[in-house]
């Protein structure tokens, strides 16, 4: 290490955002991105990207996906979409408020668009249940997709939950079948499906609307196993110790990316996406139209078999 | 303490007793009418007690000689271990956890999967194991399950898979999280090619693994008193203040609300088992 022919820290930094910006080429949707956005944000990205957070970091990126002014579903609808008309209930027991579901017009095109709501006061957030949903809300969800398949209409799903809702109703509503049979529903699509995870991707709860031909996640936004907090208090029996937790089990945008479970990552504007929703949602919604032309000239029995097979490679083993 | 952990328990008549400390019981201990067994005895009940018919935890080995013909598991995959892509560090390594729990198990992760017959039935047989930290799903129980998966649908013959599981795995992060969707596939896949998939959840089967596969089998049955919730009892008491039901989560509560097709007692799992694979090979 003190060799005295090293070469200089600069040039040692740019190598690596170098070999790093060959390893994110090969990955189709950045691209994308990088087609409808301009350079100096692409390489404001990969910047970030050249290095390993640190445990200041990924805590940072927690309380961004957290923010009480982070742009919410509805918030994105509002700026993205034509028109959005929303649909209620699940036909079976109820409507859930904590998630949004309709058809909308976007990019001069009808999607059908799905996502966790939050509320921005007290009112409105105990109405949404902070974005917990009950089994209704996936079933809910089921049959805005099930639309969409039978109108040939893409699937856009907005993710931003701390978790499937850990009530005794929830639980006797089967709240577990119904996530596994929300997953199997949208692996069944013949449609092309987005999906991107604009704050919380919290466990079972997220997965449920996630399994998309290409998952997004935006640049502060979590995907995670567990809470930083359930998981604190867990395995360090102290749920005080969540940032340590939270650097355990790395759920930002980087890390969730170099492990192959999303696709690409959604450039937020500087300091946050709750700092200037207007250029988030312009942001976003680059994003999702780059996603959604690469996917329209797959036939549908193609695109869910990669789909099928995007998810079946995903995990880390030896043999 | 080891003598105490042992003794005979003889309040067996008295039922006011003060329930015993869970942690501290035998394991061959009845958690419910305190009734204690010898590990030979239990071996020939099923591990079921004689006294309350409570379902003992069965090692998943010894479920496979429950269930599958003598002679007839031939296991697969039995080089496949959990790697650590996250080098996690909790209050001890995750390699460290694994090693111990391969040592203490005889097993390489939670789940053990392979050919087999049930009732002279051909089937694939997917087993999971508590013992082995919790039964948890990382990327290797996934893929072990989404082996299973293609056997059986490249030997059009039914899957069963028997669920214990605490969730997916927190120690790989969002790679066990994937498993759900993993899985999921994995079933849809099996869908496509017609095999039958038989899920018989055992307690405990929740969080992550009930989310996923063990709820989409075509036929889905559960042991008596085994608890299958999304969230377990503890979590949500804590996080939403509620008054559980007495039953809150167990098989009995989920086909009173239609989530499981049979609560089946486990000396019956078996021909049961057996029946439904000669439905499915008929419908062939």
């Amino acid at each position: 290490m003190t060799s005295v022919t090293e070469t200089p820290s600069s040039e040692v930094e740019q190598l690596k955002l170098k070999e790093r910006l060959a390893k994110l080429r090969d990955l189709p949707l950045l691209r994308g991105v990088g087609v409808s956005g301009e350079m100096s944000r692409l390489k404001r990205q990969l910047d970030r990207l050249a290095s390993e957070p640190s445990e200041d970091e990924v805590w940072q990126a927690v309380e961004l996906a957290r923010h009480q002014d982070r742009p919410y579903t509805l918030d994105y609808v509002e700026r993205i979409c034509e028109d959005f008309v929303e649909l209620h209930g699940d036909r079976a027991l109820a409507d859930d408020p904590a998630i949004v579901a309709g058809l909308a017009r976007f990019d001069g095109r009808t999607v059908v668009l799905v996502g966790h709501q939050k509320g921005r006061d007290i009112r409105e957030r105990t109405h949404r249940n902070f974005g917990m949903t009950y089994p209704e809300g996936y079933r809910k969800a089921m049959r805005a997709m099930e639309l969409a398949d039978r109108h040939r209409f893409p699937v856009v799903t907005l993710i931003d939950t701390p978790g499937a809702y850990p009530g005794v109703t929830a639980e006797q509503h089967g709240q577990g079948g119904w996530i596994a049979r929300c997953q199997l529903a949208m692996a069944r699509l013949g449609v092309a499906s987005v999906t991107c995870v604009i704050g919380e991707g919290g466990s079972g709860g997220a997965v449920a609307i996630a399994v998309a031909d290409r998952v997004l996640m935006q640049e502060n936004a979590i995907y995670s196993v567990i809470s930083p907090e359930g998981c604190a208090a867990i395995l360090w029996r102290d749920a005080g110790e969540a940032k340590k937790a939270a650097a355990a089990f790395k759920p930002d945008a980087r890390h969730c990316l170099e492990l192959g479970v999303i696709d690409a990552i959604v450039p937020e504007p500087p300091g946050g996406a709750h700092k200037n929703h207007d250029e988030a949602a312009v942001l976003l919604a680059d994003s999702l139209r780059a996603s959604l032309a690469e996917l329209d000239p797959l036939d549908p029995g193609k695109r869910r078999n990669l789909r099928r097979s995007k998810f079946r490679a995903m995990g880390i083993y030896l043999e | 303490m080891a003598a105490m952990d042992s003794r005979v328990d003889v309040t067996v008549e008295n039922r006011e007793a003060a329930p015993a400390d869970d942690g501290k019981r035998h394991p061959n201990t009845c958690p419910r009418c305190h009734s204690h067994y010898r590990d030979d005895e239990l071996e020939l009940t099923l591990r079921v007690c004689p006294q309350c018919d409570h379902h003992f935890p069965v090692r998943a080995r010894e479920r496979v000689a429950q269930l599958a013909d003598r002679g007839t598991f031939v296991e697969q995959d039995t080089a496949l271990r959990s790697a650590d892509p996250l080098s996690f560090f909790d209050l001890r390594a995750y390699t460290d956890r694994l090693a111990e729990a391969e040592v203490a198990t005889a097993l390489g992760d939670a789940i053990i999967a392979g050919a087999g017959a049930i009732e002279r039935r051909p089937c694939e047989l997917a087993v999971m194991d508590f013992a082995f930290m919790g039964g948890s799903m990382g990327s290797t129980v996934g893929e072990k399950f989404a082996r299973a998966c293609e056997r059986a649908a490249a030997r059009q013959v039914p899957l069963v898979c028997v669920t214990a599981s605490g969730g997916a795995r927190m120690q790989e992060g969002i790679l066990s999280l994937m498993q759900l969707p993993k899985t999921v596939c994995a079933v849809d896949e099996l869908r496509d090619a017609r095999s039958a998939f038989i899920s018989v959840m055992t307690h405990p089967t929740t969080a992550g693994v009930l989310a996923s596969f063990a709820s989409l089998g075509d036929v889905t049955i559960s042991e008596p008193g085994a608890l299958l919730a999304f969230t377990g009892p503890r979590v949500v008491q804590q996080t939403t203040r509620e008054r559980l039901p007495d039953d809150f989560g167990l098989a009995e509560s989920n086909a009173r609300f239609g989530h499981v097709d049979a609560i089946v007692p486990r000396p019956e799992l078996r021909p049961f088992v057996g029946r439904l694979l000669a439905m499915f090979v008929q419908a062939r």
